[in-house]
């Protein structure tokens, strides 16, 4: 479960205060699936890396799974990013040099796990993401779905609870998009929290649980 | 992260930037092979000198007469000039001191030797049948100043005059004149070749007494003096002294060298000598590091996303901060030993080339070579590591 209580995040522009999260107040249970939408500016993206613990409120609390992440150390808090959170980004982010099962193996590598071990989750995650035939490309070789295949794959080998995604349909065309969409919806079916940042009202409009910004604040949150 | 999969994963960066990472292995490896090359020839010019100078004889003393003043004034040179002469009553007495083997009289002159109607002007050794021993010469034919018959006119000719004036190779037994005198050629030494500038093919030698009455001088001009273990020689060279003194009515006017002295000189010198190289080599091992430094920051720069990706999967600071300075790690390793391989390799051709030139990498040189180039690397790879560590991710993501 996601708690965020009077979560501020100001940014400084010359001598310009932005706030690109402004005293939001959020509750997200496990296995929900949320879409948060709003312009560019709107704080969606700030508000989703606050999630995923790779940015820290200037004020206010945030509770993962009832326990306080907000004053943790980095190290602990990469350790809970790495357990509890994966997540999927527009522009893939995949490493060019390694290749499609390489790639979905570093968390795995991150963590710690056996070569043996390693090896057997990756075989059923490229089984998983249709992907055994690629398994051995690079990211240069690979269509702009299976690069996002091969980048939620990732996401996901190390079951997190929650899948946060921002625009991760932002960079394929409308079919390959909504491909991708399914993908997650299974994923969200399967009992994963799932979280989606977008500009496309259509592809917000799917989420059950669907959460407006502007200017920092939540102006809307609809089930 | 396991320090295995750190060392894998880090290994396999490496090799996925060829271009980059030979350049940088390259820079290394010269820089190690210059190290190891540079102190092999100075080694070897070392150990060429100790070697020219172990070949003149082995524990050797030698006695001059005059001092060495603080004037600076070389003692052999100032020889008319000293108070008292060195004489061969002299060194008759020095063999009585219990630690000395044998020693050689020895007088230097340059005269005309005439002969099979040749004629040429030949460096003249005056000396005893002991010259023989204390400076390792051999003979190739005859005998050399007999014992016994020490007075007898004899001489001896080096292997070069031998071939000069006796073609056929019949040298011994035959006569022939040096200066004003007539000899007969006892035996011919054999082929040396040239040992601390001293060409030993080219010289002639007679009985003591002979050239003392060619050159019409009652002075030595040297005596060598072999002791029997390198032990005794600061004993040996106390007597040595103390008897001189005290033949010379009380006056210290001689100068006593011993061969390890000398050699001790050289060595220290020439040690000095190599050091300083292997500095200077130092230096492209420390230029080296400063490019791992470089090529290390260019590319936390060029893969900054690729940093920000690994703390959004969970990476730790202290991963990122391993897996950079694993990388510079590598290729500080794996230039060091290319450079190894590539400064021995150099040694060999440097000792093929010059066979007199024993040029062979001191183990210190080549260990503080490696040593000092992953050190540099691994140390240059902090700074690009720490760098690394410190990225923002969120800002690290959005650097496309």
């Amino acid at each position: 479960m996601i708690q965020l209580i009077d979560v501020c995040r100001v940014f400084h522009m010359g001598d310009q205060a932005i706030h690109a999260l402004n005293q939001i107040q959020l509750t997200i249970t496990e296995g929900e699936y949320v879409s948060i939408m709003g312009p560019s500016g709107s704080g969606k993206s700030t508000l989703l890396n606050v999630i995923g613990l790779l940015d820290r409120p200037n004020s206010g609390r945030y509770l993962l799974d009832n326990i306080d992440v907000t004053d943790l150390s980095e190290s602990d808090q990469a350790r809970v990013r790495q357990n509890k959170i994966g997540f999927v980004f527009q522009s893939f982010h995949l490493i060019p040099r390694l290749t499609a099962a390489e790639n979905i193996e570093l968390p795995l590598i991150l963590s710690g796990i056996d070569p043996n071990e390693r090896k057997k989750r990756v075989e059923a995650a490229l089984l998983a993401f249709n992907l055994i035939e690629r398994a051995q490309h690079r990211p240069a070789e690979l269509s702009g779905g299976q690069r996002q295949r091969v980048a939620i794959a990732r996401a996901t080998i190390l079951r997190p609870t929650a899948l946060l995604a921002d625009e991760p349909t932002g960079n394929l065309d409308h079919r390959i998009g909504s491909e991708v969409i399914t993908l997650l919806e299974n994923l969200h079916h399967a009992g994963t929290t799932l979280i989606i940042v977008t500009h496309d009202r259509e592809l917000g409009l799917r989420a059950h649980r669907r959460i407006a910004m502007r200017d920092g604040s939540i102006i809307a949150d609809e089930r | 992260m396991k320090y295995y999969d750190i060392l894998q994963f880090s290994l396999n960066t490496i090799k996925s930037y060829p271009t980059r990472s030979f350049l940088i292995v390259l820079a290394m490896a010269l820089g190690v092979a210059a190290v190891i090359v540079l102190t092999a020839l100075g080694d070897g010019a070392r150990r060429y000198v100790i070697q020219q100078f172990s070949s003149i004889g082995t524990n050797l003393i030698v006695v001059l007469p005059g001092r060495a003043e603080t004037a600076g004034s070389f003692p052999g040179a100032a020889m008319g000039q000293t108070p008292r002469e060195l004489t061969l009553e002299d060194a008759r007495w020095l063999g009585y001191i219990p630690q000395i083997r044998r020693y050689a009289p020895l007088n230097v002159g340059a005269a005309e030797l005439v002969g099979a109607s040749r004629l040429r002007e030949v460096s003249v050794l005056g000396s005893t049948v002991d010259l023989l021993p204390i400076r390792h010469m051999e003979l190739a034919q005859g005998g050399f100043l007999n014992q016994g018959s020490e007075n007898n006119a004899q001489i001896v000719l080096g292997a070069k005059l031998a071939k000069e004036f006796f073609p056929d190779g019949n040298a011994v037994g035959q006569r022939i004149r040096l200066g004003d005198r007539r000899f007969i050629i006892s035996g011919v030494l054999a082929s040396q070749g040239e040992t601390m500038g001293f060409n030993s093919d080219e010289i002639v030698i007679i009985p003591i007494y002979h050239a003392q009455a060619l050159f019409n001088t009652t002075s030595l001009f040297r005596i060598l003096i072999e002791v029997r273990n390198r032990s005794d020689i600061p004993a040996a060279k106390e007597a040595i002294k103390e008897m001189l003194i005290q033949r010379h009515d009380g006056e210290d006017d001689v100068t006593v060298i011993t061969q390890d002295a000398v050699l001790s000189t050289f060595d220290r010198i020439l040690n000095a000598l190599t050091l300083g190289v292997a500095g200077i080599a130092a230096i492209s091992l420390a230029v080296a590091g400063i490019l791992v430094m470089n090529v290390m920051l260019v590319s936390v720069s060029q893969r900054t996303d690729e940093i920000g990706l690994f703390k959004a999967i969970g990476a730790q600071s202290r991963d990122i901060r391993y897996l950079f300075l694993a990388e510079a790690a590598w290729l500080s390793l794996v230039g060091a030993i290319i450079g190894f391989v590539l400064g021995q390799f150099g040694s060999l051709i440097i000792r093929v080339a010059y066979p007199l030139l024993p040029a062979w990498p001191p183990l210190w040189a080549c260990l503080a070579g490696i040593v000092v180039a992953i050190g540099t690397g691994t140390l240059a790879g902090i700074l690009p590591a720490v760098r690394a560590s410190r990225l923002d991710p969120v800002k690290a993501l959005s650097s496309k």
